[in-house]
């Protein structure tokens, strides 16, 4: 079992989280890890990704192999799709349809929508209106780790075990309303994939 | 005992390892991706209880001196510090060879090949190799994690510092890292057995220098022996593959069955000749796969490439030269050596999407030096050539768009000297833009200078209170930056202080013109807090 995540977003939307959940999720079910990201200038406003490897057998190198990764998990289409080569020939895009736009060239909706379907195996939703919805506008990358997480080989609870450790320290509420954002996520795709 | 396990980035797994081998004080100025190592110590239970230092220092030079302080006394000490920050440390680390450690000393170099995050990509295994200072380069989170203790062994029975350099990719990943239950007590304190090698006089020196290459060559026995180097045999001997830290990794990844060509994996200098030897004798020719520059390569084909056996490396072309090394370049170096023989199988990837754009960072919505900037440039319209000397931090982003507004950006410290040298020659305005972080890192002295000699310079101190670029650190010069100036000797009349406020632009342009047109040494300290680092503070209140 090998599951290798491209992580994308922008610099301050959560993607680190989402790599920080699923790597206590693998840990405590002792599966091998190895997480690489992105510090330092890149935090602000600029495109960030992190490479995030799970196995239940010793992994190797940090980085991904180009063609490699089984998912691209985006918290933006537009730098969903700065990872293609990276991807299988029959791995998934799961992301979210919001534009984060601070570019002044920054492609248009209709190029947008063309190029997502372009690919097959792909999920893309509104992923702050799903979070918006449930009342926790914050909990978007929740929602998204929940959309991705039929194609990871962890289970669901450890998933939300994780959530619960990772994010414990700021009260039930807070833990409560990303499990929300997390489950509905999940069932959006679920529901996508066997329509598939 | 190792029971424990947790996710380690490479710079954590190697602070918890110091901490766990008995270490007393960890000294740094924050730098990716370097920053997360003091940090670590920082945070640490056992930093508690055990007051170990852990205060970041005004530079790497201070830190370094700070460590050997700390090593003189016979106590175990760390010191880090991204590449760049070694060119800063590098007096006191070239010396520290000369005097010695006494107790265990790591001095931790993170380099950042592929320019993540810095303006160039040496090496720091150069500076190891001239100052006859030992390397540790671990490949993997866990043996940088051993690695800590193995090195503060090895610097207390050679009686040498130890360089721990890192890369990028190892410092910022993260692996599960198993790790001792109790941390190893710290050394008491005690001082040298040959006191006199920590006085660096010539009669002294010329000595210690005897000893040191002595020494030197016994480490390399070491090496040959370092559970961390060795030889891998097979039955391919068409090739002989040397390959160090973490492009070890990648080597692997490539032969999940195991790799068709032997190989000796380096992760402790000086390079272990006697594996090395053994793999010329054996291979028809060799490969040298190293992260950063062709340090190892350079070694083994000599200057006049008078080899006996073939070496394909950075220099002849087969493997990437700048840049950092991933699975896919080092595949690549494979093909082209080996070509169908290479024993491995790639797809043709997916084309690169047309539609993306590059999202270049940007300083925050609600930051201070964008008023400085704004204030700035349209306070330098009304001048025929001006010209804006930058330094090192967020506000060098200030040359991107929408400011462009600065010229040059060099070193730490560099847009004061650089301002003085320009007005020097004759330019005006000469404007310097500095942090308040990078001011007392390397910017007082050259204050001084241009104070000493009133040069018709404005610096401008773009203070937001904390070291921002590496995500707010403390700053040492907060609160008292005035008091630098004034004592450097500043005139009080052309010292001048404004909160950098979007409402305060047109009053800090007409004190910008004031000080520009004042013929002589201005300094400006426009103050704002970052907004990271507010927010923060404002969320720890709730």
């Amino acid at each position: 079992m090998k599951t290798d995540i491209v992580l994308a977003g922008v610099g301050g939307q959560g993607i680190l989280s989402i790599a920080t959940i699923l790597g206590t999720a693998a840990l405590d079910e002792n599966l091998h890890i190895k997480q690489a990201e992105v510090h330092g200038m890149s935090q602000r406003g600029g495109d960030v990704q992190s490479n995030l490897r799970i196995s239940d057998a010793p992994i190797a190198s940090d980085l991904i192999p180009i063609g490699g990764a089984d998912l691209i998990v985006s918290l933006e289409p537009m730098e969903a799709m700065r990872y293609l080569p990276y991807l299988k020939p029959n791995g998934w895009i799961v992301t979210n349809t919001m534009p984060f736009v601070n570019i002044e060239n920054y492609p248009t909706e209709e190029e947008m929508a063309s190029e997502l379907a372009r690919h097959n195996n792909v999920v893309a939703f509104d992923m702050d209106k799903m979070a918006k919805d449930l009342g926790s506008p914050r909990s978007s990358n929740m929602v998204l780790l929940g959309a991705a997480s039929p194609f990871i080989q962890i289970g669901a609870e450890e998933i939300e075990d994780g959530i619960r450790k990772v994010f414990g320290a700021k009260g039930e509420k807070i833990v409560e309303s990303n499990i929300a954002a997390f489950r509905a996520g999940r069932e959006f795709a679920q529901n996508l994939k066997k329509d598939n | 005992m190792k029971s424990n396990k947790r996710l380690l980035l490479g710079d954590e797994a190697l602070a918890l390892g110091a901490i766990n081998a008995g270490l007393s004080g960890a000294y740094a100025y924050p730098g990716t991706p370097s920053t997360e190592v003091l940090e670590f110590v920082q945070s640490h239970p056992v930093t508690k209880e055990r007051n170990i230092h852990s205060h970041w220092s005004s530079n790497e030079k201070t830190a370094v001196e700070e460590a050997l302080g700390m090593s003189f006394c016979g106590k175990r000490a760390i010191v880090s510090m991204k590449h760049v920050g070694v060119n800063v440390a590098a007096d006191p680390f070239v010396n520290s060879a000369m005097t010695g450690a006494n107790g265990g000393l790591l001095v931790i170099a993170a380099d950042d090949p592929s320019m993540h995050s810095s303006q160039n990509e040496q090496d720091s295994r150069f500076y190891a190799d001239f100052a006859m200072i030992p390397v540790l380069e671990p490949s993997n989170q866990q043996e940088a994690y051993d690695m800590a203790r193995y090195g503060f062994e090895l610097s207390e029975k050679a009686g040498i510092p130890v360089m721990v350099r890192l890369v990028t990719r190892l410092s910022h990943s993260r692996a599960v890292v198993e790790f001792d239950d109790t941390p190893l007590p710290e050394n008491k304190l005690h001082y040298p057995a040959s006191p006199k090698q920590w006085v660096l006089m010539p009669a002294i020196s010329r000595q210690r220098n005897k000893r040191l290459i002595e020494d030197y060559m016994n480490l390399q026995k070491d090496s040959d022996n370092s559970p961390f180097n060795f030889y891998k045999d097979a039955s391919d001997k068409s090739l002989g593959i040397v390959v160090s830290g973490i492009a070890w990794n990648y080597l692997q990844e490539l032969y999940p069955e195991g790799i068709p060509f032997p190989v000796v994996k380096i992760s402790q200098y000086p390079i272990p000749t006697q594996l090395l030897n053994r793999l010329f004798d054996e291979c028809k020719s060799i490969l040298v796969l190293e992260e950063g520059q062709p340090v190892i390569e350079k070694k083994l084909r000599g200057e006049l490439n008078s080899t006996p056996r073939k070496i394909y490396g950075k220099l002849t072309g087969e493997v990437v030269r700048t840049g950092e090394l991933t699975p896919d370049e080092v595949a690549k170096a494979m093909k082209v050596i080996k070509g169908k023989e290479c024993g491995f199988e790639t797809t043709e990837p997916k084309g690169e999407s047309q539609i993306t754009r590059p999202r270049p960072p940007a300083l925050c919505q609600g930051c201070g030096h964008r008023d400085v900037y704004k204030a700035l440039n349209e306070t330098l319209e009304n001048y025929e050539s001006p010209k804006v000397f930058g330094d090192i931090g967020c506000y060098t982003l200030g040359f991107l768009s929408p400011f462009n507004a600065i010229d040059t950006c060099v070193d730490m410290g560099a847009s004061i000297t650089m301002a003085k040298g320009a007005a020097d020659a004759g330019q005006h305005p000469a404007v310097a833009i500095i942090g308040d972080s990078t001011f007392t890192h390397s910017g007082m002295t050259g204050l001084l200078d241009a104070i000493n000699e009133n040069s018709p310079i404005t610096v401008i101190i773009s203070d937001n209170l904390t070291t921002g670029m590496t995500g707010g650190q403390d700053s040492q010069g907060t609160g008292k930056l005035e008091d630098i100036c004034l004592g450097l000797g500043a005139d009080p009349k052309h010292m001048r202080t404004i909160d950098s406020l979007p409402k305060n632009v047109e009053e800090m342009k007409k004190l910008f013109k004031e000080e520009i047109d004042y013929k002589g040494l201005s300094v400006i300290i426009s103050r704002r807090e970052c907004i990271q680092t507010a927010r923060r503070h404002a969320s720890a209140k709730k």
